[in-house]
């Protein structure tokens, strides 16, 4: 699915990237705890996430998340919307809550990183 | 060997005589503003020189947990980079109060964190958990009061 498309069906703002929408994006992942991102999120995927600070965006440019959608209506901090402008990372933010958000995505064939967390999941 | 004093914290890595890249950068704590600016230029200096992408993640989730933790906890600190055409390898100290129990440290979900650092998405006690399952080889070292000790390893397949 096209950016551009998963901007139009969480009827979501684009804060950050409007020339990245037509990036396509298979994957995604729920947290607002970066440690988890980290170890468990795939390059590519859409993060989910409620956490509006800068740290949000250095941890998915570490993790090479394609784009950051904030849920719940919350907005970004000025730090995190510069920080993803240097760091190129799209950011839409839309009113949904993170339950829906993902049951939306969901719905149009997006899948999560991974199914379950099992001993050996990790860091693969 | 790692030589603690107040002002300047030096890592002595066993010369490694064939190594690609070799950097330090030094980390400041309780500086959240800039935390991860260390490991964003790490990972690009790792992704320049052409590593595996899994490399590249495995170090990058490593560093980038060590980063967040100098800046959540110690004075400040240096993050050591060196990369041979085998491995890459991370030495890594901190000034500052040190780890009183390093089993306990390690289990996921414990954590001493406080609110700021909770706030930025981290201390969930997952940091030292992360950084070994990234890592080939890890040893964690610490003296209370003094300043913690950490060498990462990770092997290029």
């Amino acid at each position: 699915m096209k950016l551009r498309e998963v901007k139009e069906i969480l009827d979501a703002d684009v804060i950050v990237g409007a020339e990245k929408l037509e990036i396509e994006v298979k994957t995604a992942f729920g947290a607002d705890l970066m440690s988890d991102v980290l170890a468990f999120a795939k390059s590519g995927s859409l993060l989910l996430t409620g956490l509006t600070n800068a740290q949000v965006i250095k941890t998915a440019a570490a993790r090479n998340i394609a784009a950051i959608i904030l849920v719940r209506g919350k907005q970004p901090s000025s730090e995190a919307i510069n920080m993803a402008k240097e760091l190129q990372i799209p950011i839409l933010a839309t009113k949904y809550i993170l339950f829906e958000t993902a049951g939306i995505l969901y719905n149009k064939g997006i899948v999560g990183c991974l199914k379950k967390v099992e001993s050996d999941s990790l860091y693969k | 060997m790692v030589v603690w004093n107040k002002l300047k914290i030096t890592v002595h890595t066993a010369e490694t005589e064939n190594y690609l890249y070799k950097n330090s950068f030094d980390v400041e704590g309780g500086n959240f503003n800039n935390a991860g600016a260390v490991s964003t230029q790490v990972k690009s200096i790792l992704k320049n020189i052409g590593l595996p992408n899994n490399v590249i993640r495995k170090a990058a989730i490593a560093c980038y947990e060590s980063e967040i933790n100098i800046v959540s906890y110690a004075r400040q600190g240096v993050i050591n980079l060196i990369v041979t055409p085998k491995t890459v390898e991370f030495d890594i100290a901190d000034e500052g109060p040190g780890i009183p129990d390093i089993e306990l440290a390690m289990e996921q979900g414990y954590s001493t964190a406080d609110r700021q650092i909770r706030e930025m998405g981290f201390g969930a006690g997952m940091g030292l958990y992360n950084i070994k399952c990234s890592s080939d080889i890890f040893n964690l070292t610490s003296e209370v009061d003094k300043g913690t000790f950490l060498k990462i390893i990770i092997n290029i397949p």
